[in-house]
């Protein structure tokens, strides 16, 4: 394009016209195939990454990065195949899915409640709330998500994984973190005026120090059956 | 009712001659473009200022600025204002109201009244959202895709104002549709053929049928909205049992062909600028026409791949991913035929033709991030975050507004009977196109690095570029000043242009500058070849050959 506007542009005082190209079918077909093929290629590359995230089994999500230099750059999960690094160099390889994964048994289960303008987390194993997410690594998380009052959107940008949280329409979202670290929660739909102060934070431990956080924070267990101190705990 | 009084019949022109004769009650499709173009332009300024209040809170990671109400506020009433009284009326409105009737060799639309109504539903509009920012409670603040629950929310009365604004502006464009399609079909000179009307008369055409199509949905589903506000009934509130989510597929299906309400007109307008000032052809006629036509049925079945992340089964993404991605294939068939355009042509570089090339540039751009955000997985990570906003802003902006202002270069002669200074254009186009890409290429940037839109605080990380796009908007913002200044001085002091400067074929050329009230002096010309420019190959130009040309065949 800069080609012809320095090759074709008019020379002062030359007031002829151009060639007369009305238009040329090959050359058309040529360009409507071209990007048709590539289109194609790039649909079924996505396909393939989205399934292999757990996409297809369950109703979620999570990224793949094609085609966008900066993405592969920042590095996320799943891209593995396409960088050519081995995972451990990509941050958070993460999976996403409603419904719980294939390997049921060993899923963490936490029910996230968004509300204006925090979330809050509760864990049903160990019956307590806390505002931070906090997972081990290498294992299955399973975000029951439901929201009290308007749409929020549950987002970990460093695991390139985005799940809305609907008032009326629980969510899902199930994930694997291979990194320890923190990283930061956002909301992404708009929800009130403090929406850009929505934040929270996800802490991968090892699985020894996450031991240790969930038997800290967890209640005494007088009897199991009481449910009553989940409501007593207070919620940070 | 200006138009055939006989006032108005001076010897020049027979237009309305003074500006307020311009801004009363007319039915003469000149008028009622400009009258478009001017009003648009007013609300071009307020959305423009709105979004410098946004760009100055975002220089700094804290809320300091406005407070945080306020900001939800100015972003609502920018997008709404940008959207649906600015591009929208003046890419389909002022443009189309100018120039369909001497496209088709009409002496004004199908229903001259029902025009004048549509664009006097507009300053109204206008003028209550605006206010509605000082109302008790303050202007709506739930974005302009107003998603409820939030909407319902959010102070009452700023969100059903909104809804009543939305709702004339929608009206407006709807007897606008109805207006062009029966023009375009109905109106046209005794043998003159669809497949020989310009390009534009196409893009109006499927852009009509889009508006048609599409717009009842959104006036629909914002009248429930607005019974979910006032008689609290249940239709998307999920406290009465209602469905959000069914809100957001309703809105989007209107949402997503209003992108293409807003580019087609555009791509139909460089289709008209570009074989004038390459003095060539435009390249591949049929198929421009049979991709504005695949972009009109694709565009019904994109929508919701703006929900990706909300509550849509695995089958829906994947649906809406294929169909997205195919958009690109018409599109990319336009980009392609446009710069064969240019190909070997002898380019005026002048302001309509940088434009142009700006808009090809930027809308390319955008096409590409339109292309990754169609995919699922991409979009699970950016979508509603400053990605997306970037990448809308390269289609609405560098795409749609740089067409808008190529088409003020091209046929402000017409408008007018003056030039405009070509040196201030220039220097307009330089400062838009550098404050543009400063303002919203780091965009792209923040958002895939975490930063998600519509927020008035952010990771200060992400100071620095914000800053950066500050500086750009501030640019953009100046760059205004020497385009008024030029339209404003050139109407006065402009160099006289002549009928047809550009020396153009298409019809509106071949009538005075500003045309005659009823658009020709006698009969209407037909006009079967509009591109009809350029020498065929092999033959030589006798108006600027040289003797060694003669000699030579011209084939030195």
């Amino acid at each position: 394009m800069l080609f012809s506007l320095v090759r074709f542009r008019r020379r002062p005082g030359d007031l002829a016209d151009g060639v007369a190209i009305e238009g040329n079918l090959p050359l058309e077909i040529v360009w409507t195939a071209i990007p048709a093929v590539v289109v194609l290629f790039v649909g079924i590359y996505s396909y393939d990454i989205y399934e292999r995230m757990g996409g297809m089994v369950s109703l979620n999500d999570h990224s793949a990065m094609h085609h966008s230099a900066e993405v592969m750059q920042a590095s996320t999960s799943g891209s593995s195949m396409n960088n050519g690094s081995p995972d451990g160099e990509s941050e958070p390889r993460v999976w996403a899915g409603i419904g719980s994964s294939a390997d049921g048994t060993d899923t963490l289960p936490v029910e996230v409640t968004a509300m204006q303008f925090a979330f809050i987390f509760h864990y049903p194993d160990g019956d307590f709330t806390t505002g931070e997410l906090h997972v081990p690594i290498n294992r299955p998380v399973e975000l029951r998500m439901k929201a009290n009052d308007v749409i929020h959107a549950f987002w970990v940008p460093q695991f390139r994984l985005k799940q809305d949280v609907i008032p009326g329409q629980p969510t899902l979202l199930s994930f694997t973190a291979t990194r320890t670290g923190s990283y930061p929660i956002i909301c992404a739909e708009l929800c009130g005026p403090y929406h850009g102060g929505m934040r929270s934070t996800v802490v991968v431990h090892e699985q020894e120090a996450f031991n240790q956080w969930f038997e800290t924070n967890a209640p005494p267990k007088p009897a199991p059956a009481t449910v009553a101190s989940a409501a007593l705990t207070p919620t940070a | 009712m200006t138009v055939a009084s006989p006032s108005d019949f001076e010897p020049q022109g027979l237009q309305p001659q003074s500006w307020l004769k311009y801004f009363s009650f007319s039915l003469d499709h000149k008028v009622i473009g400009l009258q478009y173009l001017v009003t648009s332009f007013i609300f071009y300024f307020i959305g423009g200022a709105l979004a410098g209040v946004i760009r100055t809170e975002l220089t700094s990671p804290i809320s300091d600025f406005v407070s945080r109400e306020t900001y939800n506020e100015v972003l609502t009433l920018h997008g709404t204002i940008m959207i649906f009284l600015w591009i929208v009326p003046v890419v389909n409105g002022a443009f189309g109201n100018y120039l369909i009737p001497f496209y088709v060799g009409a002496r004004d639309m199908a229903f001259p009244r029902l025009n004048a109504v549509a664009f006097w539903l507009i300053p109204p509009a206008g003028i209550l959202l605006i206010a509605s920012y000082f109302v008790a409670g303050g202007a709506a603040q739930s974005g302009w895709t107003a998603y409820p629950p939030l909407s319902l929310s959010t102070p009452a009365i700023g969100q059903v104002i909104w809804i009543l604004s939305v709702l004339l502006l929608g009206g407006s464009s709807i007897f606008g549709g109805i207006n062009f399609i029966a023009t375009i079909l109905k109106l046209r000179r005794p043998g003159l053929n669809l497949m020989q009307l310009p390009m534009y008369c196409w893009a109006m055409l499927g852009t009509s049928i889009l508006v048609v199509l599409s717009t009842p949905v959104l006036a629909g589903t914002l009248i429930l909205l607005s019974f979910d506000i006032i008689a609290h009934t249940g239709f998307f509130n999920p406290a009465l049992g209602g469905n959000v989510v069914v809100y957001q597929h309703l809105f989007w299906f209107y949402s997503h062909p209003a992108v293409y309400i807003m580019v087609l007109p555009a791509f139909g307008l460089v289709s008209e600028i570009l074989p004038i000032h390459a003095r060539k052809p435009l390249f591949g006629y049929t198929t421009m026409v049979y991709s504005i036509m695949a972009i009109v049925v694709l565009g019904l079945v994109v929508w919701a791949h703006h929900m990706f992340t909300s509550g849509t089964p695995p089958w829906m993404r994947l649906f809406f991913t294929i169909a997205t991605s195919f958009i690109a294939v018409p599109t990319g068939i336009k980009f392609f035929n446009w710069l064969a355009t240019l190909w070997q042509g002898k380019l005026a570089m002048n302001s309509a033709m940088l434009f142009s090339c700006g808009f090809i540039v930027n809308f390319v751009f955008g096409g590409i991030t339109g292309v990754a955000l169609a995919q699922v997985p991409f979009d699970i990570h950016v979508h509603d975050t400053y990605f997306v906003v970037g990448h809308f802003h390269y289609i609405v902006y560098g795409g749609t507004v740089f067409v808008i202002f190529a088409s003020v270069y091209h046929w402000y002669p017409k408008f007018t009977g003056r030039m405009l200074n070509e040196d201030l254009g220039r220097l307009h186009f330089l400062l838009t196109f550098i404050g543009f890409n400063l303002c919203f290429a780091p965009q792209h940037w923040l958002g895939l690095n975490g930063m998600p839109r519509r927020v008035a605080e952010y990771d200060p990380s992400f100071t620095t570029l914000n800053q950066v796009s500050s500086v750009g908007a501030l640019l953009m913002a100046i760059s205004t000043l020497p385009f008024l200044l030029n339209v404003i001085w050139s109407l006065y002091a402009g160099q006289p242009a002549g009928d047809n400067p550009w020396n153009a074929l298409t019809p509106e050329w071949l009538t005075s500058s500003p045309p005659p009230v009823e658009n020709w002096k006698g009969e209407a010309p037909l006009v079967t070849h509009p591109y009809d420019y350029g020498i065929p190959e092999g033959k030589i130009d006798l108006r600027v050959a040289s003797g060694s040309d003669l000699w030579y065949g011209g084939k030195r």
